[in-house]
């Protein structure tokens, strides 16, 4: 056994090499598109801003994020929390369809067979489809038909990857635990609470992470065609204002934003047996807490 | 009439066309505290009979009965032990026993339901693993939490459906001896499928082979007139078990044995000669302690 601290030594740099690659190849990356961006610039698209120019133009934006000029001119931050917020709408009403969705789904046979068709069919349709009749179909609401008819956009645009991933998780908990609920004769609330919800539970964060990232796609379409304030609807408005360099700033961020809220979503994904065990930590703690004293007294009796 | 009753129960699979009988004309009949013991081929269709007897599949044809009334659905009056513990992995040792316990007295006081739960949880010595969740113990622990679950539900009767199948011999052989023990105090009607004709001999009051499919069928029944407890060592070299043994093995490879199938034993048909091994051996001299304990491994034809 004169091979572990050999291998160790190699783990080590390959450990090394590897937060290497992690720090330094996506700066490469990244470098080589701006490079591009500035070759485009300056030869076939002449009205693209240089990334010098679209600094110089959006540092205001960036480096007083959260001003507050005019409902169309805020700091980038501003605007971001702005759009967070109709997203969060947005996807909650995505989850909260789409979850009970995904168990008729996963559960009734009768159900899939009615119901799935149209959910495939309808389930590729553009956001710039549903908004126009998001806005017809809320027209009663006055001045929040904007924001009715966006949230509708999302929440509809945003849930089928929840609803046919807590389908396919429903579908696959295995017939074991199904038996454990029949011969407990357990009531159908019991069943979804104690084996359903927990059982699918995997599946279902892996579709809440995709509808999240749908639901972020859409918000920038829904606030174009709206004019609501937010990143979307600022990028739109300094298209008509041909101030272009906004445009890149706007992209930009909504990639960052994306790509933030797609980390997150993977780490609750990936401690979701975790968090579901959080209630049973914080009573665990509790009944320690409580139950001391009688330990001691049973301590006594001994 | 018999406790458990199972009049002319036969069961196939697929539709009308390509039809594949399982079992065919079953007839068994259990008396209250009795244990018995089913042996047969693997796929010869045992769980397909525990799940008939569990309610969790209908008969084709014929009834199945306990206490006099048709089994229809699964209840928790018919306990049962899987093989694969059919644990829910979300819960600890102590939350899958207690959601059992719940169902079944939920019109106990808390205190009483988590008094019980701990007894049964302390009764297959898991104890100090009661917060873990399935996951973190071995495939013996797993076993003896399903049984604790099982048990706690005071069923009248246990289904158990080759709970040892999965695990190594010694650990398995620990197993056993703990079966043995809670049955001996408990005298609950148990109704063990294995495929381990000695487990059988070394537990049951009476054992059935059951045939090889498809359409297997019970064989003769023996009886295990052994007197207990049993003493795994020195019941090997009791005439009678053996007897006993080569009486369900002749079954087993004899007339219940369907032409091309494969069977483990490579013995004659008429008159098998099994190498009486026995990793059992090994497991007593190390319960005794590696010091004092002989470690015997006996091979006799």
């Amino acid at each position: 056994m004169s091979a572990p601290p050999k291998r160790d030594i190699r783990g080590c740099m390959t450990q090394l090499i590897k937060r290497f690659d992690g720090l330094f190849l996506p700066v490469i990356g990244a470098a080589a598109m701006i490079g591009l961006w500035a070759i485009a610039s300056s030869t076939i698209s002449s009205e693209l801003p240089s990334p010098a120019k679209t600094w110089q133009e959006s540092k205001l934006y960036v480096l007083q994020p959260l001003e507050y000029r005019g409902e169309l001119d805020q700091g980038i931050l501003r605007f971001t929390w702005l759009s967070l917020k109709l997203v969060a709408k947005g996807y909650a009403i995505a989850l909260l369809v789409g979850t009970p969705l995904g168990f008729m789904l996963g559960l009734s046979k009768f159900f899939t067979k009615a119901f799935d068709p149209i959910f495939q069919i309808l389930r590729p349709v553009s956001p710039l489809a549903w908004l126009p009749l998001g806005l017809v179909m809320f027209s009663s609401f006055k001045e929040n038909t904007s924001e009715m008819a966006a949230l509708f956009t999302i929440a509809v645009c945003a849930m089928w990857p929840t609803v046919l991933n807590t389908a396919v998780g429903v579908r696959s908990i295995p017939q074991d635990y199904l038996n454990v609920a029949k011969v407990l004769k357990l009531s159908k609330a019991k069943t979804l609470m104690k084996i359903l919800l927990p059982a699918a539970m995997p599946y279902m964060f892996t579709g809440f992470r995709l509808s999240l990232g749908i639901a972020w796609l859409v918000i920038v379409a829904a606030e174009m065609l709206t004019g609501r304030p937010g990143v979307g609807g600022f990028l739109w408005q300094e298209y008509n204002s041909l101030i272009y360099s906004h445009i890149i700033l706007c992209i930009i961020t909504i990639g960052l934003v994306g790509f933030v809220l797609d980390r997150l979503m993977s780490l609750v994904e990936a401690n979701v047996n975790y968090l579901l065990n959080l209630p049973a930590l914080v009573r665990r703690l509790a009944s320690r807490v409580v139950s001391r004293p009688q330990l001691e007294v049973a301590h006594g009796l001994s | 009439m018999g406790f458990l009753e199972l009049n002319h129960v036969s069961k196939g699979y697929g539709n009308d066309g390509a039809r594949r009988p399982v079992l065919s004309d079953i007839n068994l009949s259990v008396e209250r505290g009795e244990f018995l013991a089913i042996v047969g081929y693997s796929g010869a269709g045992k769980t397909t009979l525990m799940s008939m007897i569990a309610g969790l599949l209908r008969p084709d044809e014929g009834t199945v009965t306990l206490n006099g009334q048709v089994v229809t659905a699964p209840a928790p009056d018919r306990a049962l032990v899987f093989q694969n513990y059919s644990l829910l992995p979300w819960l600890s040792v102590y939350e899958n026993v207690y959601l059992a316990v719940e169902q079944v007295f939920g019109d106990r006081s808390a205190k009483r339901k988590q008094e019980h739960t701990d007894k049964y949880i302390e009764m297959v010595n898991l104890s100090p693993a009661r917060k873990k969740k399935p996951t973190e113990l071995s495939g013996g622990m797993r076993q003896r939490v399903s049984l604790a679950r099982a048990l706690a539900m005071d069923p009248q009767i246990l289904l158990m459906d080759e709970p040892l199948s999965a695990l190594d011999a010694l650990t398995r052989s620990t197993l056993q001896d703990e079966i043995e023990r809670i049955w001996e105090r408990d005298k609950k009607t148990v109704v063990l499928i294995t495929n381990d004709v000695d487990e059988g001999i070394l537990l049951a009051d009476r054992i059935i082979p059951l045939s090889q499919g498809p359409g297997a069928t019970l064989g003769p029944a023996v009886r295990v007139d052994l007197d207990r407890p049993r003493d795994r060592k020195a019941i090997n070299h009791d005439p009678r078990f053996k007897a006993i043994r080569n009486e369900v093995l002749a079954y087993l490879t004899g007339p219940g044995k369907r032409r091309g199938s494969a069977v483990a034993t490579g013995s004659s048909v008429a008159n098998p000669a099994v190498p009486e091994l026995h990793p059992v051996d090994l497991m007593a001299s190390r319960r005794m302690g590696f010091l004092r304990g002989r470690k015997t491994v006996e091979a006799a034809v």
